[in-house]
């Protein structure tokens, strides 16, 4: 459950634009949802962050009309070989992250 | 349940009236609930519409997963760089989908995305660019199973 999962190429050449995929399982649940006369208790993950050697490159906050196993595409640039950092936040703070590596000639 | 908040959103917006959307897909009146949703993220500057596009399938079979890509025109350096897209359903039970904040390592302005519609309506997508200045795009989607509260 709540596993990331990250699909970018792992090398590229200086300034080449690359699509960064992104998902997470997550049931994002709105709080509004009813289940057999109950409603499903809220959960939801606010906050993706994704970070290049520490930089923010890319932030999303989520609201109720973010699908659950929110899913993610963007497109970077680098110049150097650079450490990228995912994170995704849940709205009580619980934390799940993902690293990957880009080789950059 | 869902039917009763969106007959409740659409008394208010009656109540306080519609802000009107100029352009083509978005000639439709936006309810008071989501224009205050879209202030409060966006700001009161003037959105001009052009230099950004919302992809989204015209008919969504299932309303919890659409497929959504917004690509604001620019070249990412400077003034011109795209720095936020804000998206907004104006008929779910709550209008706001996402934002999204763009960082200067990013080589275009566009993201992809998927989202839940509740119903058929008009989807909005609204940038901010470096300089101050917004951009608006509007595009309606059928919904052939509602996905909010399913």
């Amino acid at each position: 459950m709540s596993t990331p999962r990250i699909r970018m190429p792992a090398s590229a050449k200086a300034g080449e634009p690359i699509e960064i995929r992104t998902l997470i399982d997550h049931p994002m649940e709105t709080g509004l949802r009813q289940q057999g006369g109950q409603t499903v208790p809220r959960k939801m993950i606010v906050r993706f962050e994704a970070l290049a050697d520490g930089e923010l490159l890319f932030a999303a906050d989520f609201r109720n009309g973010t699908s659950a196993n929110p899913y993610l595409a963007f497109i970077a640039r680098f110049e150097k070989t650079t450490a990228l950092t995912f994170v995704w936040r849940e709205e009580d703070g619980r934390e799940y992250r993902a690293t990957q590596r880009i080789s950059v000639s | 349940m869902s039917a009763i908040l969106i007959d409740r959103r659409l008394a208010i917006g009656g109540l306080l009236g519609f802000v009107a959307l100029s352009g083509a897909a978005a000639s439709e009146a936006i309810p008071a609930e989501v224009a205050a949703a879209i202030r409060e993220k966006v700001g009161a500057a003037e959105a001009s519409e052009g230099g950004i596009t919302l992809k989204v399938p015209e008919t969504a079979e299932n309303g919890a997963f659409v497929p959504v890509t917004v690509t604001v025109h620019s070249a990412m350096r400077s003034e011109d760089r795209c720095t936020a897209i804000h998206l907004f359903a104006t008929r779910n039970p709550t209008p706001g989908v996402a934002s999204y904040q763009l960082g200067a390592g990013l080589a275009r302005a566009e993201v992809s995305a998927r989202i839940r519609l509740a119903e058929g309506q008009v989807l909005l997508a609204y940038a901010r660019m470096a300089d101050g200045s917004v951009r608006r795009a509007a595009a309606r989607v059928a919904v052939s199973t509602g996905g909010c509260l399913t």
